[in-house]
């Protein structure tokens, strides 16, 4: 709790917060150069061309973690019997095969990969959640002052997805697919037709266009936001319950009890987002293999 | 919170990790699991057939034990049969034999009989001509005679 009381005592909850919040930016500021921005402000001011060093970090290491562990049991797969690594994959495997046969009727070999790669990687991300608050930022921000670096103008966030360019970028991606096999699939003259003539008939065609429009364009958003929104208002949570310690023993209890029954509803929300997000992709790439409507 | 040049850096590198999922990942892992499934058919289709088998051996050993009992007994029975017909041959055999050498034996008595007979009747000529000579050399005397005759007769 020393990292907690510590912050506590000397910010105030906003700064606090806003620490929380602020991910570890490397970009051009205007007035600094390239630098690790300070606080939130200058990491607005470094504008597009910045990177979230932190995101950027944990995301690809997660997913590293990810494909290192599968890609050792797909080395060593057998068909016997196979060992405690193996079986877990398998369970996994199958798990996300069920979906993929249940929700998408079309042959493609891309889709199945895709769903484990987002179901595995968007858990492991969620999972970061379950890590104390202030673990790593402080652990970070010690190691960041052996080199000098004033710890509360060091900032880390773990959970690679309360950063919405994770969730979009993953969202984006998907929405290419879904563009790309609707071209694909249904012929361009087709996917025109699906955005256009429906539901209303030809002379609804406007109607059509921003009906199929609007729809087209929130699975993106919707697929993207959910996954975002959960993640960050379960960190802020998180961040809040962190704020109770340090001031009395009947809020750290409190606390403690608050936190821990949190984290424990955590197991199931962070589980159910990434298996969200897989089964939508899903549906959403089976909707555009669809040739009729 | 701000969006920036992250996001396609995460596009990059989610693109990545889906190609490398779909490149050296899913395959080798679900093709394993295919092979079980193949390997666990086998194995279940192999035990059914081992079953019909076993009961089918098991069908042909009764066979086998009931066909090998049924010639015991015809074997037993034919040893049976020909124990009879060699002892009554046997049988048969020495009571020829003993029949012949019956025969044989009469045969040989009679034949001794006659012999006998014959040499009797040669030795009693012989008597009778030596007794003759001695009758004619002493004269006939009564007692001297029927001493004679006794031992005539004796020798007979």
């Amino acid at each position: 709790m020393s990292a907690e009381s510590l912050h506590a005592e000397v910010l105030t909850p906003q700064a606090y917060i806003q620490h929380h919040l602020t991910n570890l930016t490397l970009g051009l500021h205007p007035e600094h150069g390239l630098a690790f921005a300070h606080n939130a402000e200058e990491a607005a001011a470094m504008g597009f061309w910045a990177l979230h060093v932190d995101t950027m970090l944990w995301s690809i290491g997660l997913g590293y973690l990810f494909i290192w562990f599968f890609r050792r049991v797909a080395e060593n797969a057998t068909a016997g019997v196979p060992g405690p690594a193996q079986n877990f994959a398998e369970w996994i495997i199958d798990f996300v095969n069920e979906n993929v046969r249940g929700s998408f009727s079309a042959k493609n070999d891309m889709v199945a990969p895709l769903a484990l790669t987002i179901f595995a990687w968007v858990f492991l991300m969620n999972l970061m959640d379950l890590v104390p608050v202030d673990l790593i930022p402080w652990v970070f921000g010690q190691v960041m002052s052996i080199f000098g670096a004033d710890p509360h103008h060091v900032h880390m966030r773990a959970v690679p997805t309360t950063d919405p360019n994770v969730t979009f970028g993953m969202a984006l991606v998907v929405f290419a697919a879904v563009i790309y096999y609707s071209f694909k699939c249904k012929g361009t003259l087709g996917f025109a037709k699906e955005l256009t003539m429906q539901p209303f008939g030809k002379f609804g065609l406007p109607a059509n266009l921003l009906l199929e429009g609007i729809s087209l364009l929130s699975k993106p958003l919707s697929l993207s936001l959910r996954l975002f929104g959960n993640m960050y208002a379960g960190e802020m949570i998180f961040i809040l319950i962190a704020l109770m310690y340090g001031h009395s023993a009947l809020l750290d209890v409190s606390g403690m009890t608050l936190q821990l029954a949190w984290a424990i509803f955590h197991i199931l929300i962070i589980t159910l987002q990434a298996f969200i997000f897989m089964v939508l992709t899903i549906v959403y790439l089976d909707m555009a293999h669809q040739e009729h409507h | 919170m701000n969006i920036n040049i992250t996001l396609v850096t995460q596009m990059i590198a989610f693109v990545l990790f889906v190609w490398f999922c779909m490149r050296f990942v899913w395959p080798p892992i679900t093709k394993a699991l295919e092979q079980r499934t193949a390997k666990i058919a086998e194995g279940l289709a192999a035990a059914e057939r081992g079953q019909q088998e076993q009961e089918l051996g098991r069908q042909r050993a009764l066979d086998l034990m009931r066909k090998a009992k049924t010639d015991a007994a015809e074997i037993v029975a034919q040893a049976q049969r020909r124990y009879n017909e060699v002892l009554d041959e046997a049988r048969r055999d020495a009571q020829a034999e003993a029949e012949r050498i019956r025969h044989a034996a009469q045969s040989e008595i009679e034949q001794e009989t006659n012999r006998a007979r014959e040499e009797l009747r040669e030795r009693m000529a012989g008597l009778a001509v030596a007794a003759a000579e001695k009758i004619l050399q002493k004269e006939v005397d009564a007692s001297a005679h029927k001493a004679l005759l006794d031992s005539f007769a004796k020798q007979l």
